[in-house]
Formats: C-alpha cells, sequence, structure tokens
C-alpha cells in the first residue's frame, strides 16, 4: 500500500511552525517512513502531486493568495489541520484587522519615516497578491478539521497528532502537550 | 469655584458623600446638568473620596448616563422586536427625518437628541418611546412628526401628554398617556386590597411563623428562577450580619415584560406591603425598591406613596406601633441596564457600582447589598406575599398547580387582539392564553421573553408552570409570516449589547452568533453553521457567570430545535468545503479599489 501523503503550507505565518515540525529531531526519520511528503516548502514541490491524506496550514489569510492556496489544499487533502496560533485566529498579521486598509498601506508605502517612494503609488504590480480586507483565520474561509494550538505548536504535539492521525487511534494531547504558561 | 464645581458638590453632599449612593449623585448631576462631564466625573470622585476611574466607569456603563452634553431632549425610540412588528421602523424614519439628524445624533442647536432603547416596557402599546422621562405610546410616523413640531414649539416632553391614560396613569403625580391594559384578573395580584391588613396579620405572628407560612404556601419566586420564596427568607434570617436588607427587584427588562409597571401603577402599596412583611420575617430594617430607569415616571408617585404609607404607621420607626420594628423602603433609580434585572448585578448598582454581576458563592442570603444577608424578590412574589398573608397560605396553595401553586402575571404583547397583562392560575395550558388574548394563526410563541424560549403550535399544549414552560411573564405572540431566524438575531443582538462584559464567551460568543445569523439571513449560510452555533451556544452558556450569559443563547437554541425547517432552508450543504460566507471578491474590494483596479479577482 502506498504510503499517506502529506502537505504542508505556510500562508500569512512567520515559518515558526514549520520550524516546530522540524523541531520533531530525528523522528523526522520515523515520520518519512510513515508518509510521503507532498506540496510543501519542506521539500520545495509547489505543486500537488496526488490525493493527501493530511494538510498542515500555518497561517491565516491575509491576501488572494493565500486563499487560492488554502482552498487548493482543501481539495487535496482529507484531513486539514490549522497549525497554530495565526491559522487558527489569525494571530500577529491580525493586529491590523483594527485598523482600516488604507491607513496600513499608506503608513508602510506613502508616509512611513523611511518610507523613500517618489511616485507616491502603492504597490500594484498584477503579481502581487491583493490584501484582503482583514486577515482571516482558515477555518472561516475554508472547513477545517482540526486546530493545533501553540505559537508555535510544541513539536510533541505535532508528533502526537500527526502519529494518531497515520494510525487511526484516538488523539490524545495532555494538558502537558498544550499549556502554554 | 466654578458653577459646576459648586452645584456637583452640593449634590455630592446632599449623599453626605457617600460612594454608596453613586447611582443617585450621578443621576443627580445628569438630571442637572445633562451630562456628567469630565469636570463633573473629578468632583465626584473627590467628594466621594474614590477614584475618578470608578466614577466613569459607573457613567459609562448604563445606558442612561453620559459623559458627552447630549440634547436637552433626548428622544429614546424603542427598537424591539415586538415595536418593529407595530411599525416602529416608519416612526424611525420620520422622527429621523423631521429632526434632520440620524439616530444617535443631536440637532444642531443642542435642542433634542435622538435614540434607540432597549424594551422600554411597554410592548402592549408599542411603538412607544421614552422622551426624558415622558413615555409616549401608539406612536405611528405622523404622531413622531407632530411630536417633533411639539417638542420644537415648548421643548417640554411633559406637555406632549394630551390623554391621560386610565387608572392611577391620570393621578396628578403620574399624568402619564400609558395604559395599564390589564385584560384578566385573578384573585392573588389584581384583586381588591386594604392597606395594612396582610401587615397586621403577619404582626400577630412570630417572624418564624410568617416564614413557616410562605413555605406552607409554596411560593415560589416569580422573577423566573422559581426559587422558593420561604426557604430564601429563612436562609436571610438566619445568616449572621446585620443589619439585613430586602430587595424588590422592579428592573424589568427583558423584552415584551410590562407586568411590573402595571402593578406599580395600580398595585404598589400591595408590593411595599410585601416588603414590609419581609423585613418583618427577616429583621430587616431596610428596604430598597430597585426601579429600572425607563420607569422614572412613576417614581414622584411611588414616592408619595410610600409617605403615606409612614403617615399611616406602615413603614418608619415602630411600624404598626410596634416598638423594636423599624422598617422602611427608599427607591433607587436603575439608568437602563438589562443585566441590572440579574439579582448579583442588580445589588451591585444598589452599591453605587457598575452593574456588573458577582460570583456565586456568597449567595446574596448570604452576603448581599453591602455584604450584608440580603433577600431579592421579584415585584410580583410580594403581591403574593401580601395576599398570602391575608387570604391565608392554604387560599393560596390551592389556585394552581400541584408544584406552581398562586397564580402568574402574563404580559401578553405580539401578533394578537388583546396585548396587556393577565392574571392566570398556574397550570393554565398556553393554548387557552393564547385564545383568550385573541391570537388567530400564532404559529410560534416566545415564552419567557428572549433568555426564554420559542415554541410552535406542537407545544401548544403545554402547561405554563415552573414545571413544564417556565415563565418571568413575558409572552411574545407570533404570527405565520414572521421569521424564526429573524426574531432570533434581534434577540442575540438584544444580549450582546446589554452584556456586560465580564465573560469572554457572553462578551465576543453572542457576537459571533449574531455574526452567523446574519450570514444566515443574507444567503450566505451552510449546514455547517446549524451544529457551529449549538455548539457555540452550549459553550456561553457553560461559561458564564451569570444569568445573562447562561440564558443569552436561547433565542438561537430554541429555534433551532423547534423551528429547524427555517434554518435549513438557509443552510444548504457544500460538498467543496468552501465556507460560504467567505466572498473573495468582498474581501479584495477595499485593497483593488486602493489601488484603482476594476477587474475582479479569480
Amino acid at each position: 500500500m502506498a504510503k499517506p501523503r502529506i502537505a504542508t503550507a505556510s500562508l500569512a505565518g512567520c515559518f515558526g511552525c514549520h520550524m516546530s515540525v522540524l523541531d520533531i529531531d530525528e523522528r523526522i526519520l520515523d515520520l518519512i517512513e510513515l508518509v510521503e511528503f507532498d506540496k510543501s516548502p519542506i521539500n520545495d514541490f509547489k505543486k500537488f502531486t496526488g490525493r493527501c491524506a493530511i494538510g498542515l496550514i500555518e497561517g491565516g489569510c491575509c491576501n488572494a493568495e493565500n486563499v487560492h492556496v488554502l482552498q487548493e489544499f482543501r481539495a487535496n487533502c482529507d484531513i486539514l489541520i490549522s497549525l497554530g496560533e495565526c491559522a487558527i485566529c489569525g494571530g500577529i498579521p491580525a493586529m491590523r484587522n483594527t485598523i482600516p486598509l488604507r491607513e496600513c498601506l499608506e503608513e508602510a508605502y506613502l508616509h512611513g519615516p523611511t518610507v523613500h517612494n517618489p511616485r507616491g503609488r502603492i504597490p500594484d504590480d498584477p503579481e502581487i497578491p491583493r490584501l484582503l480586507n482583514r486577515v482571516y483565520p482558515c477555518h472561516e474561509v475554508v472547513k477545517v478539521d482540526y486546530y493545533i494550538q501553540g505559537c508555535p505548536p510544541p513539536a510533541d504535539a505535532i508528533w502526537a497528532a500527526l502519529t494518531a492521525l497515520l494510525s487511526n487511534k484516538p488523539m490524545e494531547l495532555p494538558y502537558e502537550l498544550l499549556k502554554y504558561d | 469655584m466654578s458653577d459646576l464645581e459648586r452645584g456637583v458638590r452640593e449634590i455630592c453632599r446632599s449623599f453626605r458623600g457617600d460612594r454608596t449612593r453613586m447611582m443617585d449623585i450621578v443621576q443627580a448631576v445628569q438630571a442637572r446638568y445633562g451630562c456628567v462631564s469630565s469636570e463633573a466625573l473629578n468632583v465626584i470622585a473627590a467628594e466621594t473620596d474614590t477614584h475618578r476611574v470608578e466614577v466613569e466607569g459607573i457613567v459609562s456603563f448604563y445606558t442612561f448616563l453620559s459623559a458627552q452634553p447630549k440634547g436637552r431632549v433626548v428622544i429614546r425610540l424603542c427598537d424591539d422586536i415586538v415595536d418593529e412588528m407595530c411599525g416602529m421602523r416608519p416612526v424611525a424614519q420620520a422622527f429621523s427625518e423631521a429632526l434632520g439628524i440620524p439616530f444617535g445624533g443631536t440637532t444642531p442647536d443642542g435642542a433634542i437628541t435622538l435614540e434607540y432603547t432597549a424594551c422600554i416596557g411597554l410592548s402592549d402599546q408599542a411603538p412607544a418611546a421614552i422622551i426624558n422621562d415622558v413615555p409616549v405610546t401608539y406612536l405611528s410616523s405622523d404622531k413622531a412628526r407632530e411630536i417633533v413640531a411639539e417638542l420644537r414649539r415648548h421643548g417640554d416632553p411633559r406637555r406632549l401628554v394630551h390623554r391621560l391614560g386610565d387608572g392611577n396613569n391620570a393621578h396628578p403625580l403620574v399624568r402619564s398617556m400609558v395604559h395599564n391594559s390589564i385584560r384578566r384578573k385573578g384573585p392573588v395580584v389584581f384583586a381588591p386590597f386594604e392597606n395594612g391588613a396582610a401587615l397586621r396579620k403577619a404582626m400577630a405572628m412570630s417572624p418564624a411563623e410568617v416564614i413557616r407560612d410562605i413555605k406552607t404556601s409554596r411560593l415560589r419566586g416569580r422573577g423566573g428562577a422559581g426559587f422558593p420564596t420561604g426557604m430564601k427568607w429563612e436562609f436571610v434570617r438566619a445568616a449572621e450580619g446585620e443589619p439585613k436588607y430586602v430587595i424588590c427587584n422592579a428592573d424589568e427588562g427583558e423584552p415584551g415584560t410590562f407586568k411590573d409597571r402595571v402593578i406599580l401603577t395600580e398595585y404598589a402599596d400591595l408590593v411595599f406591603e410585601g416588603m414590609t412583611i419581609a423585613g418583618y420575617a427577616m429583621g430587616a430594617a431596610e428596604g430598597i425598591l430597585y426601579l429600572r430607569g425607563e420607569y422614572a415616571y412613576l417614581r414622584v408617585f411611588l414616592e408619595h406613596l410610600l409617605a403615606e404609607r409612614r403617615r399611616q404607621g406602615l413603614l418608619g420607626k415602630s411600624v404598626l406601633g410596634r416598638a423594636g420594628f423599624d422598617f422602611d423602603i427608599r427607591i433607587q433609580m436603575g439608568a437602563g441596564a438589562y443585566v441590572c434585572g440579574e439579582e448579583t448585578s442588580l445589588i451591585s448598582s444598589c452599591e453605587g457600582r457598575r452593574g456588573d454581576p458577582k460570583n456565586r458563592p456568597p449567595f446574596p442570603a448570604q452576603r448581599g447589598y453591602l455584604d450584608r444577608p440580603t433577600a431579592v424578590n421579584n415585584v410580583e412574589t410580594f403581591c403574593c406575599v401580601a395576599r398570602i398573608l391575608d387570604q391565608g397560605p392554604g387560599w393560596f396553595a390551592q389556585i394552581g398547580s400541584r408544584a406552581s401553586t398562586g397564580t402568574k402575571l402574563f404580559s401578553v404583547s405580539g401578533d394578537c387582539a388583546s396585548p396587556g397583562v393577565y392574571e392566570y392560575p398556574f397550570g393554565v395550558t398556553l393554548r387557552e392564553v393564547l385564545t383568550e388574548v385573541g391570537a388567530e394563526a400564532p404559529a410560534a410563541v416566545q415564552i419567557g421573553g428572549p433568555s426564554g424560549q420559542m415554541v410552535g403550535p406542537a407545544d401548544f399544549d403545554r402547561t405554563i408552570c415552573f414545571d413544564d414552560l417556565a415563565t418571568g411573564g413575558s409572552m411574545i405572540v407570533f404570527g405565520p409570516d414572521r421569521d424564526p431566524v429573524y426574531i432570533a438575531k434581534r434577540f442575540l443582538e438584544f444580549f450582546a449589547h446589554e452584556s456586560c462584559g465580564y465573560c469572554t464567551p457572553c462578551r465576543v460568543g453572542t457576537w459571533l452568533m449574531k455574526k452567523k445569523l446574519d450570514a444566515l439571513l443574507e444567503g450566505r449560510g451552510e449546514a455547517a453553521d446549524l451544529p457551529y452555533l449549538e455548539d457555540l451556544g452550549r459553550t456561553i452558556k457553560f461559561t458564564s457567570r451569570c444569568g445573562l450569559g447562561q440564558t443569552a443563547p436561547n433565542p438561537v437554541l430554541s429555534t433551532l430545535k423547534n423551528f429547524r425547517t427555517a434554518y435549513e432552508k438557509r443552510a444548504p450543504a457544500r460538498t467543496d468545503g468552501h465556507r460560504a460566507a467567505f466572498d473573495l471578491q468582498a474581501a479584495t474590494a477595499e485593497a483593488r479599489a486602493l489601488i484603482g483596479e476594476t477587474t475582479a479577482i479569480y
């Protein structure tokens, strides 16, 4: 039987959750015994190559490209997991949600103290993904099956969740794995 | 020293700088100066030896208090669902157009402010508004324009009353256009009564015997929760700490409830008598009637009745000549906060604080008002108490059903021919009530107000009592054209607005639920929304510390249960896993507009 496939993506995140995935240390060798990595920054696959069992999403949606990637993951993955604070709640990027988009962009590109922008234009190249009016948590854009919290979630929690899902066992995330104080 | 400073100082000193009387102080300042300005906050804080932020917190908490100046006349139009069903929207538009200001605005000359407010206890004569303290009823767009024209002419809301209501509404100290609309009288509350008769009988017994009589009558609280009154009194009597307090909860804010308005207009003496009996039974020396701000028009009249009772020896030092039994009642005005109907919030408010609920235990019976043992009872409960002592507990216990003795007042409004107050023995079926109120084609009834439940025709043969359909008295009838999802959304908006904000599940959860209902109503719903709403609703109920949060999801949960098809037809199943409520075009519209891009995103 072919190994189940895993895909991962970092949307509006800092890659910290991906670092935490790598933080499972030598167990990554066990992991690749269990699974095959599909589209992921870890192996730099840009496109899905087949149906995936699990999609791990780091970060929320701050622009149209994030939305497209997330919808692609939803279409290609059986189980979608929001990994970490930003995917679940928007996190640090969502701090802009209380400020109108116009003010954000003007501060960043026109009026900021270190800005040099003689043409006085907000970047509008078609290649740049358009920003959303606010940062959305993933489950407001597509259906999400599981949430692993933390900033980042501890490697052990990720490991416990993945191995449980892959071995079709009940997920056990004891309190120690999910407390952050 | 400025005029304001002198005036505010004078007000504070008239309450001896007592910080627990903060509600009275800020309301007096508001009444004299139109707002509690920044300067006034400083003076009050200094005079009452507290922090400015304390005072500011109170002013910002209550709807009727304001730190910014408002118009000399404030029109508060009730935007409750019943008022909306009775034509509030055109009235609102007429007010807004005639004044040339939106809701929330003040005319440029500072004369008139226009606002919405939650239920003001006049659902039986909706649409209604209160203008300063004056209730105006049965509004229409024509009347709204006339009111504006008149206010522009003389600026005195009291002169808007051209025709007086019935009964004591026409009393010189009330002079209101409100009608009692008592539609059905029963033997307990709406019956003739002789002042002092019940109190004399009570005082012929020992306090313990009075409590025993209340227990024998099996009287349960009329506010909705139905706690046995005798047991509560026994707890207070046995609790350590002096003095003890009796509080009457006349803060009926549950949308669609107005029975207390009628009781206080026509049978206030019965209430005061019940409170005095409670004072005697529990050994309390002071009673407080917490009157909701919306009923301020009754205050002078009620003060007059209290003065009369003092004159007759029914209140004050040595009540009925009994040395050692002193009992008096003061009126504490609320200022427009629904949560203050919750007993621990009400106590906070009486203590001159924000109306925040308190943790229980300790229960008010152990440590309530000023940390002393306190019994908080509903207006109607005190009426029952007086009647039980007058007529005997056996007489009372044989009315109603076995576990729910006595009668209950229902405030009926909505789609029926005769809205008003009905007194029925407990155990009456909902169908009997609906027939009598002239509900022609009732499709749904909201029992017990928004915090209660909405039931459909399948439940119309159930009986109204504590064991079946329990209710604090509000009964809103909805005809077949009304939309349960929309009604649930309106109720939820109310709770989201009235949440005190202490518990996150209540503060945020009610808002999230409302957002989801908006999506359903706007055609952006999906099947997954229904379990989401149920889940979130359960969480809010389970994790909120006071009754507001514990009941706020009820409008949604009960309509989801009893009117599920109304939700299901708005919640189609999706197979692509995309969220129906997310719209990429709408979400990127602002960014595209900022760079002048006109094409859509795919």
